[in-house]
């Protein structure tokens, strides 16, 4: 049997800065959370067959009638253009459900207990958790714009443009979570986080600019979708992808869609990073 | 540093959860490298008194220090000295041995290759070497509450919680745990331990404080406690049940009071030191009844804890299945 010994920390060595320290943790936390992604692997569904299966339905089930929506010599192929940057938007902000879940699920087992008797920053469990999600949503954008690919959507802009749009994609994506977060820390329980998330998403992804032309919807709705910051994201995407081809909302360019687009996300940032945190140091 | 030198100081724990008061002014004195146990029931505010030391809870009022430092406004400082282990298990179940362990070493600033010495080392130490590499969650109860001991030991802390570290294992594990505690203070760390097992406490610890209600209603070395109820105790049980009334008037004129009826012919009665026994046996074979049990000891913590409280609390303690606040 090795000998252990219990004396003050004497065997930790020389600390590190102290802001890159907290920057580690979380990495070290995010590396835990993924490898519990990576125990239950239909974690990933919802962002991996998910937006497959939605892209098949809308594109061959609705593509023909909503293709003709879109101006004069609308097409399938047409809708496709429009549907993928929508769902990819839609997919994001259905797949920032699970973490909110995983969440409730997680903080009432003792390991966050665990968390709060170290040493290191509160927030950083909850950010190593959002952290982790960077991955997942990276595939939720690379399986879309790669199905959408194999049915023919093609980017008409550049690399660089493609790029900018994964990254803001990806950026609102771990914005959005924090709701998720926030929900997840206020629910009693897994589903209620699910039941509710689902009632945000829903009529966020619905009533914005991911499906349709805004044009066709009631003055009234209109109005709502034109401040729905997945119309944003929507917009912004389908901006830095087809450039020119883009059906952008009316008074709507590339660049005030991604302006927008990073006023909620540092909006939701700041509303909800708080919330998230007030809720989790005093859920004990 | 002095042999008096406290690792732990409260003084008037208040804490509420709502309408409950957990702590209702709490006072805890432990002192550098002893075993001090906080004995009580369900609901007492064991765990309420740990979580507020090791800077998980806020109190409403009052004041705690770990090792001089202030677990509210040095919290940051007091965590790097503690470890804890909380009533149940607090492993990550989808994460290997060794990941728990050397995670829980990346949070403390060790580098990867430090972290993982260190989780061998302590997985070797709690004879979790060959389970090292399998999932927590396949782990059995005593190896986790083994696991969740060794993460709570990964910072080398000087002032270690454990809090209920045997409820809910069988008697041979809990006898592991204790011999775990007792290696803990060889090596001069300290230890508070909640338990509602008197027999944990009276085993282990070389200080008791008794809460019950959110209050300290004891506190006391576990033989200073036995005394609190008076001295010892002589108790005898007659061979044959008809003789029982002949022995408790023969108890009675030996120790000059009334016998308690125990149950099943057991008779209890006060005494004055062990010096009483040779003449309780002289007695007895003169009066030809012979006796299935003849004892003399302290009183049990259990018996403390009726004189105290004036109700039975383990008995009460072990079948509640509320959560303890």
């Amino acid at each position: 049997m090795t000998a252990v010994t219990f004396d003050s920390p004497a065997g930790a060595p020389a600390r590190p800065q102290r802001q890159f320290k907290q920057l580690r943790y979380a990495g070290v936390l995010a590396k835990r959370n993924l490898i519990k992604l990576t125990r239950t692997p239909e974690q990933f569904i919802d962002v991996t067959l998910q937006p497959i299966i939605f892209l098949v339905l809308f594109y061959y089930v609705l593509g023909g009638a909503l293709g003709g929506s879109l101006g004069s010599g609308g097409s399938r192929h047409l809708y496709l253009e429009f549907l993928v940057p929508g769902l990819l938007a839609q997919t994001i902000a259905m797949s920032s459900i699970s973490i909110g879940q995983n969440m409730n699920a997680d903080i009432e087992k003792g390991v966050f207990d665990r968390f709060r008797s170290l040493p290191i920053g509160r927030a950083i469990p909850l950010v190593g958790a959002v952290l982790a999600e960077f991955f997942r949503y990276l595939l939720v954008v690379v399986i879309t714009i790669g199905f959408g690919y194999i049915l023919g959507f093609r980017v008409e802009t550049n690399f660089m443009s493609l790029l900018a749009a994964i990254g803001l994609s990806i950026c609102f994506a771990l914005s959005f979570a924090w709701i998720s977060v926030w929900v997840g820390l206020k629910m009693r329980s897994a589903g209620s986080v699910q039941g509710v998330m689902m009632l945000l998403v829903l009529p966020l992804t619905f009533a914005s600019s991911t499906f349709v032309k805004v044009s066709s919807m009631p003055g009234w709705l209109q109005a709502f979708v034109k401040v729905n910051p997945i119309s944003h994201v929507v917009d912004a995407v389908r901006g830095l992808l087809l450039g020119s081809h883009a059906q952008l909302t009316d008074g709507v360019t590339t660049a005030s869609a991604v302006g927008w687009t990073f006023v909620w996300i540092a909006g939701i940032l700041v509303v909800f990073f708080p919330l998230a945190m007030r809720a989790y140091v005093r859920r004990t | 540093m002095t042999e008096t030198e406290l690792s732990i100081e409260a003084t008037g724990l208040v804490k509420s959860f709502g309408e409950t008061r957990a702590l209702r002014g709490v006072d805890l004195h432990v002192r550098k490298g002893t075993v001090h146990a906080v004995l009580g029931p369900n609901g007492a505010g064991k765990t309420t008194a740990v979580r507020i030391l090791a800077t998980l809870l806020r109190p409403d009022g009052g004041s705690a220090r770990v090792n001089g430092l202030d677990v509210v406004s040095q919290a940051g400082k007091v965590r790097e000295m503690i470890g804890l282990t909380g009533q149940f298990a607090s492993v990550d179940e989808d994460l290997t041995g060794t990941q728990n362990l050397v995670m829980i070493g990346q949070l403390l600033d060790l580098t990867k290759k430090e972290a993982r010495a260190r989780s061998a080392e302590l997985l070797e130490w709690f004879d979790l070497t060959e389970a090292a590499g399998k999932v927590a969650k396949h782990y059995s109860g005593g190896m986790r509450r083994r696991l969740d001991l060794a993460a709570s030991l990964v910072g080398r802390p000087s002032v270690i919680f454990l809090d209920e570290p045997t409820t809910g294992l069988d008697p041979a594990k809990r006898e592991d745990m204790w011999d775990v505690v007792r290696r803990l203070i060889s090596d001069g760390s300290t230890v508070l331990l909640t338990t509602q097992y008197l027999e944990e406490a009276d085993a282990l610890a070389d200080e008791i404080t008794v809460i019950d209600h959110g209050r300290v209603i004891a506190h006391d070395s576990p033989n200073g406690l036995k005394r609190v109820v008076g001295g010892q105790r002589l108790t005898v049980r007659a061979a044959d049940p008809a003789r029982e009334d002949d022995l408790r008037e023969l108890l009675a004129q030996i120790a000059g009071a009334v016998p308690a009826d125990e149950g099943r012919g057991t008779l209890t009665v006060p005494v004055d030191g062990e010096d009483v026994l040779p003449d309780v046996v002289s007695r007895l074979r003169a009066s030809g009844i012979s006796v299935e049990e003849l004892s003399l000891h302290l009183p049990s913590l259990d018996e403390v804890f009726f004189t105290l409280t004036g109700t039975r609390s383990a008995g009460d303690a072990r079948t509640a299945s509320e959560v303890t606040v």
